[in-house]
């Protein structure tokens, strides 16, 4: 019987805050699948310089975004559900392989929805990609994590 | 399957993981994933995962923790192959 896990106290175990939050909240969530919406606000500190006077969301910005709902809260997820000694897991990240499609600007909201690959040997690899509000694809791509509970 | 069969297929899967090419010239028993073929640990669980494709076995966790050298990984294929 797996435990229910809910989906605020994924995002308060996230190891991170502000300014590198990049999760407002998990839409859907289950041992394969993750869906989560972020917007980016206008007031964030590196669109005064990506770029000068044209402000857009860095390419690194938004994998991150990716890697944090996509990889961190799903395997935050598939840990509690499969341990439950696994308070504060430590996470790195291992490969990032993204393509980009279209820019963010400031303001704008994001849905990343996340599909795994495999999670074995507490190595999670998951296929994301991220959608405007209008549903366009902006980008994409395949990244992976490990997820350290010693 | 021999355990030099088992060794020359193991190279292979490990070879597009390998950052220190020196190590591979020299595969043997000995060789060490992490400290001679600089693989990192996230890659070493792609390369156990390609080897369970490869020789059709599974590996359980304590399996993976002992395969530290490709002698480690032959052994454990070896056992995991008479096993089947």
């Amino acid at each position: 019987m797996l435990k229910p896990v809910d989906q605020k106290s994924i995002i308060s175990q996230l190891p991170y805050s502000q300014p590198f939050l990049f999760v407002d909240e998990i839409l859907e969530i289950d041992e394969n699948s993750v869906t989560g919406e972020y917007t980016f606000s206008a007031g964030q500190e590196f669109y005064k310089g990506h770029f000068k006077d044209s402000p857009i969301t860095p390419g690194v910005i938004l994998t991150e975004c990716m890697a944090q709902i996509g990889v961190v809260c799903l395997g935050i997820f598939l840990l509690k559900k499969s341990d439950s000694d696994s308070e504060n897991p430590k996470i790195a990240l291992s490969s990032s392989e993204v393509e980009y499609f279209k820019p963010v600007y400031p303001g704008e909201t994001v849905k990343v929805i996340s599909e795994k690959i495999y999670f074995r040997f507490n190595k999670l690899k998951c296929k994301v990609e991220m959608f405007s509000s209008k549903g366009e694809l902006i980008c994409k791509g395949t990244i992976a994590g490990m997820m350290l509970t010693k | 399957m021999s355990e030099k069969d088992i060794i020359d297929r193991l190279k292979k899967i490990v070879e597009p993981y390998v950052q220190r090419m020196e190590g591979l010239k020299n595969f043997q028993e000995e060789t060490d994933f992490l400290k001679d073929l600089q693989i990192n640990s996230a890659n070493l669980v792609d390369v156990v995962l390609d080897v369970e494709d490869e020789f059709d076995i599974e590996i359980d966790n304590d399996s993976m923790e002992g395969m530290l050298t490709v002698g480690d990984a032959k052994s454990i294929i070896q056992r995991k192959i008479s096993g089947r």
